[in-house]
């Protein structure tokens, strides 16, 4: 195929809305803000919300603290709510823009960022953690366990990917990607079958858990997320030119191959460290950027940005849902998400006339 | 032949119906074979003095040996490690498998969960088998004792088991310092703060010293066993903070005063959390005893300190 005939096509091409207009990104900042102030002012324990944002503006340099909170809201304010809000924005965020950077890089609107066996990985880590050490060293190595497994899992599945000829396409990594899932799973199911006393801890896990973070579990993520979701948006372009084909996307120059490389990689890095914080967390990676995609428009210039913000946005309000429900005691976050947002999602489907 | 012994145990059922009902006050003595008991899972018969126990519950273990039947006792579960020597077994009272527990040729089997039908495993094989499963309270707690002091002919040990708790249990009782206000705790069950209600067999026991649960307001499902927020408990702010999690979770008073926004917590700042030990505040046997004097302690710290 003529490089010139390439272009012509190309050219050819529907416009895709690339731009992302203020309105949206507005609204998704707002959407972001108020949802963290909700998740803030309500939980279990009543705590005034004007006393609360007195708290929180004191925080501000130069402005003084004038609220007068007891020590317990106060601890309970600032030690357990705000990092929780804060950890729960950063796990929506890195999952869906990590969901629409894998969707983009394997043009496959299925994908979501446990589909090269992260999630597998993970949970084979924080099983044998949790199962297979010392009572007491376990539960303070699963983050680190989750998080090498989630890297094993996805690497193992590029090698494979990679190993199984020259035309390696995106199929064939998909592909690796469930083989590599499979395995993992089985593994991860006999070892629990071995260990059936302690599967409550680890099934608490695969749920999801947020609810006994604090400003350590933020810490520990946010060097790997800040360092990925970077990257990706470094390359929102890129992946639009991707969505053509990958020799659509040579023929003007853009090294298909290493920019998928790249964005699964940082994706990939990403989903591994909140996973191994939050658990496994489904549906926030496949649902908010088909959402974004059919409210705001398909180009990757208007989906990552706003996915970050949806997707914390909702993940917030997902956990205020999970940790007041049934207050006090908790649903794990991962049957939130699924069941409001599944039918969300049914709605936004059949209200929509865009296509996928 | 096989139906002829079952119309004789039938009748012997009947016949000692009433006499060896669980509710008959505890009396000492032999017993003779072949014994009909009235258990959880219907009326079992036991030909002749067991000799070969198979114990699938720690707290059954326990009593066991308590009461003197521990040379009788010939394996015991996977989770069975008190007393010290106990014969240990890879059998599990959780997950049992009725074929590797057959093999002991056992005469009694003494279970506490009868979720995967082991009653009727035992009855299609023709082992005498009494399920015991958790208690509601201290009272359920000693007819156990009793009935496995009659099926092993150890009734003198039983009584004498249970007599000395009541004892030891109404002397603790009477002994403990007298609040105002109740003290409140919180007993902790895991490192996601799962917890027992007042309602639970543990709760009971905490309720005869007169301490308040901080849990009974939250059970809204009333299973008796709820998990609570960190918000919840921290709001709550408890005098006292009972860890039943320090084998299971390597919890401390230590880890507990690291989780974000527990310093806040009186316990917490004034030294009252109690590390127990989670197989004594799980099982309900005599070691009970133990458990209530270690809150009587704590009691007794805390009203010192008021």
């Amino acid at each position: 195929m003529a490089v010139a005939e390439l272009r012509e096509r190309l050219s050819a091409v529907p416009l895709r809305p690339a731009r992302l207009r203020i309105g949206w990104l507005s609204a998704g900042v707002a959407c972001l803000i108020v949802a963290a102030l909700v998740g803030v002012f309500i939980g279990p324990v009543g705590i005034n919300p004007a006393q609360a944002l007195r708290k929180l503006v004191g925080l501000l340099p130069f402005v003084p603290d004038t609220s007068h909170l007891s020590a317990q809201h106060e601890a309970i304010l600032m030690q357990l709510r705000l990092p929780r809000v804060v950890l729960a924005g950063i796990v929506g965020a890195t999952l869906a823009i990590s969901g629409a950077a894998y969707q983009g890089a394997f043009r496959n609107p299925l994908a979501d960022p446990y589909l090269l066996g992260a999630a597998a990985g993970a949970g084979l880590g924080a099983t044998v953690a949790i199962a297979y050490t010392p009572a007491g060293v376990g539960s303070n190595i699963v983050p680190m366990a989750s998080f090498a497994g989630a890297l094993l899992a996805v690497a193992l599945a590029y090698a494979v990917g990679r190993a199984s000829g020259p035309g390696r396409t995106a199929t064939t990594l998909v592909l690796a990607g469930i083989a590599v899932m499979s395995f993992f799973t089985a593994v991860q199911t006999f070892l629990l079958q071995r260990r059936a006393d302690q599967i409550r801890e680890v099934y608490g896990w695969i749920l999801g858990r947020l609810a006994t973070v604090g400003w350590s579990d933020v810490f520990l993520v946010l060097p790997y997320v800040a360092v990925g979701i970077a990257t990706i948006m470094a390359h929102r372009r890129l992946l639009d030119v991707l969505a053509l084909g990958d020799d659509e996307a040579e023929a003007v120059g853009v090294p298909a191959r290493r920019v998928r490389l790249i964005v699964v990689v940082a994706a990939s890095l990403s989903t591994a460290a909140v996973v191994a914080v939050s658990g496994l967390i489904g549906f926030v990676g496949l649902i908010v950027p088909h959402v974004v995609r059919l409210v705001a428009g398909t180009s990757y210039r208007v989906i990552l940005p706003l996915s970050l913000c949806f997707g914390a946005a909702f993940l917030i309000l997902a956990d205020l849902l999970g940790r007041t429900v049934i207050s006090p005691a908790e649903l794990p976050i991962g049957v939130i998400t699924a069941f409001f947002g599944a039918p969300f999602f049914a709605l936004v489907l059949r209200t929509s006339r865009k296509m996928l | 032949m096989r139906r002829s012994a079952a119309i004789v145990s039938l009748a012997l059922a009947i016949a000692a119906c009433g006499k060896t009902s669980n509710i008959e006050p505890i009396a000492a003595g032999t017993t003779t074979f072949p014994l009909t008991v009235t258990a959880e899972n219907g009326a079992i018969t036991i030909a002749k003095k067991p000799v070969r126990i198979v114990s699938l519950s720690p707290t059954a273990t326990e009593d066991l040996f308590a009461i003197g039947a521990g040379r009788q006792v010939i394996a015991v579960d996977d989770q069975s490690n008190y007393p010290p020597g106990v014969p240990t077994t890879k059998l599990s009272g959780f997950e049992p498998n009725v074929e590797a527990i057959a093999t002991y040729k056992p005469d009694l089997v003494v279970f506490a969960d009868d979720s995967h039908k082991l009653s009727a495993s035992f009855k299609a094989l023709g082992i005498a088998a009494i399920l015991q499963s958790p208690p509601k309270d201290l009272s359920d707690a000693y007819k156990q004792l009793d009935v496995l002091g009659r099926v092993t002919d150890n009734r003198a040990g039983s009584a004498n088991v249970v007599t000395k708790m009541r004892r030891d249990i109404r002397s603790l009782v009477e002994d403990a310092p007298h609040f105002d206000r109740p003290p409140t705790y919180f007993h902790e069950l895991s490192s996601d703060y799962f917890t027992a209600t007042s309602s639970t067999f543990i709760g009971t026991v905490y309720a005869l010293l007169g301490l308040k649960n901080i849990a009974d307001a939250a059970d809204k499902a009333g299973t008796g066993y709820p998990q609570l927020s960190a918000e919840f408990i921290i709001q709550s702010n408890p005098s006292l903070i009972f860890l039943a999690d320090t084998k299971c979770c390597s919890q401390t008073a230590e880890t507990v005063a690291k989780r974000p926004g527990w310093d806040k917590i009186d316990a917490v700042t004034s030294g009252r959390v109690v590390a127990l030990d989670d197989d004594v505040v799980s099982r309900w046997g005599p070691r009970i005893v133990d458990f209530l004097r270690t809150v009587e302690n704590a009691l007794k710290a805390l009203k010192k300190a008021a």
